[in-house]
């Protein structure tokens, strides 16, 4: 069975390569993705790893200072202060109010040091009634049943 | 109007179960009645979606906002064509569109097979309508398409609706979920038969001669979608980028990968007979892998740019998954006996072993690329943490599994069957051997140091010399015989064996691709503030922005920035890219603007105004060699083409062996 010896000899390099690629220096590639009271929960680990952090941005809390744009991203009460520091310039759906997802490191200060920032409006995918018509006027979305 | 909708889509999923059930019962009963009114019912479901779909798409046409789904992705400023292509830019409407082409898919099998496999056909109608019977539950119930806007049990319409989403408001973006969902769908049909040809317990090949083509025109449709949804990353998105293993591409990609290797292997069971639980397997995977893509992309159970939706409908998929797996699995065991290879392997440099690693790898960066897809599921599941893999994760491991896969699209196809000898080897591999060698010395001698590249670069020559000198030889040998020019009798030989030549197109569009990814090796970048006058460098080139402008339409505001290029002091002409905000969706877009030449793009992205609002910001890039991969993804779908035509060969084959039949058939062909 000398010839299975070598496919099996040959099967296990390729895999063997492709699970070290996979595995090898793994915290340089890996993101966690929080929330911000789960990154409040997270002690010390937040400090080493790389953080996606989604919340609100807090109403009234966009700062511009010099080059840098501090904000604040809250949800259930808990709140995180983010300083953006990447080159391209925030998108058009960053603003009071929008869901953001900030991609970056929590330095000690407890500072969060973003690097980039996704944002969306409430309303981009699901409808809500108050954006869809003027204010005064507006129905609610019933479902079908109701009719 | 909105009743007669939600009434169709509520009969088709009635008749839909009917026809489960009827083809089944009357296979195990023995009724033909039973059969029959099961294949006519699949005809019914088929005018019963399409009714439904044809109210959902007039109403969006008429921009009838009564209906919730027609107001959250449609407006009235919208042009024609992307009012129609609201049809799939939400859940309830692109899931309609599944069950919509699976219909049409079913009503085409069951017409085109009313004279053949009398015997397999019922289960692979009841395959087919178990399917459509599940779209059809979420169609009803899960995410109707047919709600309306009411308020206190009167229905009302609003004045104007949120309109498409503006990234998906551009011509390649509009056919690109059809052509995927075309290929999604289309792989209901192979897998179908292979079920049916399971349960039937079937000797030979059929379910593989009857969905070949099926198969074919299936990749070919995945792999356009694949490539749209690329250009339009390239061309929209504003960041450069073609591919960015976000989950909704990878969604897109993984059935690819295994339908590749499906593609390649079945050719083990035609030739060989090997390999038969493997191709069952490999069927059932690439189905279940769509079935799994479309989970993804419409319950944003993984982050995504695409998926921000999150919905209950992730439990029915699931479960759907969970069965189906479940049962198919149960299915090849209890069969595994009608399933035995007819030949083994013989040696490891032949071409069987070539099939061999081409599943392997095919599969193991299908695994890879699931892994990272699921990974913030499987973590949260296993520790709790919701971790991410980056592009970073990706590029490592499918960087060297796409080398592997370029090499062996070279040596595969020259390796004979059984045993391949040392001195078919060197007559084969020489003269290619060495000029990749050579050319990779020129380049390390020109300074490039990117050990990636210098390996892709080499490989690239090495599989197209293979693939050209295949077409010379074949060429030249009827050139000979038969008193041709060389190109013509390239076509001759070509269409001896479409299969074969076809495929090796398909190959050569795959090197020339792969020659436009290793472009990214030497990429560069720049982003500047600019007023009107300033200008900037990127690579070679100068950019002066001579002028910048705004405006508006009813759709959307812009601001537009007309960039003057030049290189070494020459003029080359202006760029214009533009930034977008559309009104209804407040959303932005980007329309960059490009130069495109062979050796490398230069690619302006208006990337918004300036925090004091009175400079353009405008990043700059240089992208060598991109135009090649989307020149390699026309060869690649020509190439494919190319297989669909019936050999010549095999057409007068047909003729001598059941002359009425291939007559007629011989027309259509042509």
């Amino acid at each position: 069975m000398k010839k299975y010896g070598k496919f099996a000899g040959l099967i296990v390099i390729v895999v063997g390569t492709l699970l070290w690629l996979a595995t090898a220096n793994s915290t340089e590639t890996q993101t966690y993705y929080k929330t911000v009271p789960e990154l409040q929960k997270m002690g010390d680990k937040a400090y080493n790893a790389r953080l996606r952090v989604g919340g609100d941005v807090e109403t009234g809390s966009i700062q511009r200072v010099g080059n840098q744009t501090q904000f604040v991203l809250v949800q259930e009460a808990s709140k995180l202060k983010v300083v953006y520091t990447g080159t391209e310039p925030l998108p058009d759906t960053f603003k009071d109010g929008a869901q953001a997802l900030a991609d970056g490191k929590l330095e000690r200060d407890g500072v969060f040091r973003a690097a980039k920032i996704q944002a969306k409006c409430a309303s981009k995918y699901e409808a809500k009634p108050g954006n869809l018509m003027k204010p005064g006027q507006a129905p609610n979305i019933n479902n079908g049943k109701s009719i | 109007m909105e009743n007669l909708g939600a009434l169709a889509i509520l009969l088709a999923f009635c008749v839909a179960l009917y026809a489960t059930l009827a083809s089944v019962i009357g296979r195990i009963k023995n009724k033909p009645f039973l059969v029959v009114s099961g294949e006519r019912a699949v005809y019914s479901v088929w005018v019963l979606v399409t009714l439904a779909s044809g109210i959902l798409v007039y109403s969006l046409m008429m921009s009838d906002f009564r209906f919730a789904y027609v107001a959250e992705h449609s407006n009235r400023s919208m042009p024609m064509l992307y009012k129609f292509a609201s049809w799939w830019g939400g859940q309830e409407g692109s899931l309609l569109l599944w069950s919509f082409l699976l219909s049409t898919y079913a009503s085409v099998v069951v017409f085109t097979n009313r004279r053949k496999h009398r015997d397999m056909m019922p289960w692979v109608v009841g395959v087919l309508a178990t399917i459509q019977t599940f779209f059809l539950v979420l169609n009803n119930f899960v995410a109707n398409p047919f709600q309306m806007l009411a308020t206190d049990k009167l229905i009302v319409a609003v004045p104007d609706g949120n309109g498409l989403s503006p990234l998906l408001q551009y011509p390649a973006m509009a056919i690109h979920p059809p052509m995927l969902y075309l290929g999604y769908v289309g792989f209901a049909v192979p897998f179908a038969f292979a079920i049916g040809s399971l349960i039937t317990k079937q000797p030979g090949d059929a379910w593989i001669h009857t969905t070949r083509r099926w198969t074919l025109v299936t990749w070919l449709f995945q792999s356009t979608g694949v490539m749209l949804g690329a250009a339009w990353a390239y061309h929209v998105l504003g960041w450069g980028g073609y591919w960015g293993w976000d989950p909704v591409e990878n969604a897109s990609l993984l059935p690819w990968l295994s339908g590749t290797a499906f593609l390649h292997s079945v050719m083990m069971q035609e030739k060989k007979g090997m390999m038969k639980v493997w191709n069952i397997v490999l069927v059932s995977t690439t189905f279940f892998l769509c079935i799994l893509g479309t989970f993804l992309t419409r319950s944003g159970v993984v982050q995504s740019v695409h998926a921000f939706a999150r919905s209950d409908i992730g439990k029915f998929f699931v479960t759907f998954l969970a069965l189906g797996i479940a049962a198919t699995i149960y299915l090849i065991l209890d069969r595994l006996e009608y399933l035995k290879s007819e030949s083994e392997l013989e040696s490891v440099i032949s071409r069987e072993s070539s099939f061999l690693f081409n599943n392997l790898i095919l599969l193991a960066s299908c695994f890879a690329v699931l892994w990272g897809t699921l990974f913030p599921v499987i973590s949260e599941a296993a520790t709790g943490d919701k971790i991410s893999l980056d592009g970073d994760w990706y590029n490592r491991l499918m960087v060297p599994i796409g080398l592997f896969l370029l090499l062996l699209t070279g040596v595969g196809p020259l390796f004979a069957w059984r045993k391949t000898s040392v001195e078919s080897l060197r007559r084969n591999f020489q003269l290619p051997g060495i000029a990749s060698l050579v050319l990779v010395g020129a380049l390390v001698a020109a300074g490039m140091r990117h050990i990636y590249a210098l390996i892709s670069f080499g490989f690239c020559l090495f599989v197209a010399l293979t693939v050209i000198s295949e077409f010379y030889k074949g060429a030249k040998a009827i050139a000979a015989k038969s008193d041709m020019n060389l190109l013509r009798a390239t076509v001759e030989l070509t269409h001896r064996n479409t299969r074969r030549y076809g495929g090796y197109l398909v190959h050569m569009g795959i090197v020339l691709m792969f020659i436009g990814f290793t472009g990214h090796a030497f990429n560069q970048a720049e982003v500047k503030e600019l007023n009107k006058g300033d200008s900037m460098r990127v690579g070679v080139y100068t950019l002066k922005m001579i002028d910048m402008q705004q405006g508006g339409n009813e759709n959307y505001d812009w601001h537009r920035a007309t960039m003057a290029v030049s290189k070494n002091g020459e003029y080359l002409g202006t760029l214009e890219p533009e930034k977008r905000f559309y009104r209804a969706s407040r959303q932005g877009t980007s329309e960059v603007g490009i130069r495109q030449r062979p050796n490398e793009d230069l690619y302006l992205n208006f990337a918004g105004m300036s925090d004091d609002q009175k400079r353009a910001v405008i990043q700059a890039y240089v992208f060598p060699l991109v135009s090649w991969i989307w020149i390699g993804g026309l060869v690649l779908i020509g190439g494919t083409f190319v297989c669909l035509v019936p050999s010549k060969v095999k057409m007068q084959y047909a003729r001598t062996e059941v002359v009425g039949y291939a007559k007629k058939n011989a027309t259509v062909q042509k």
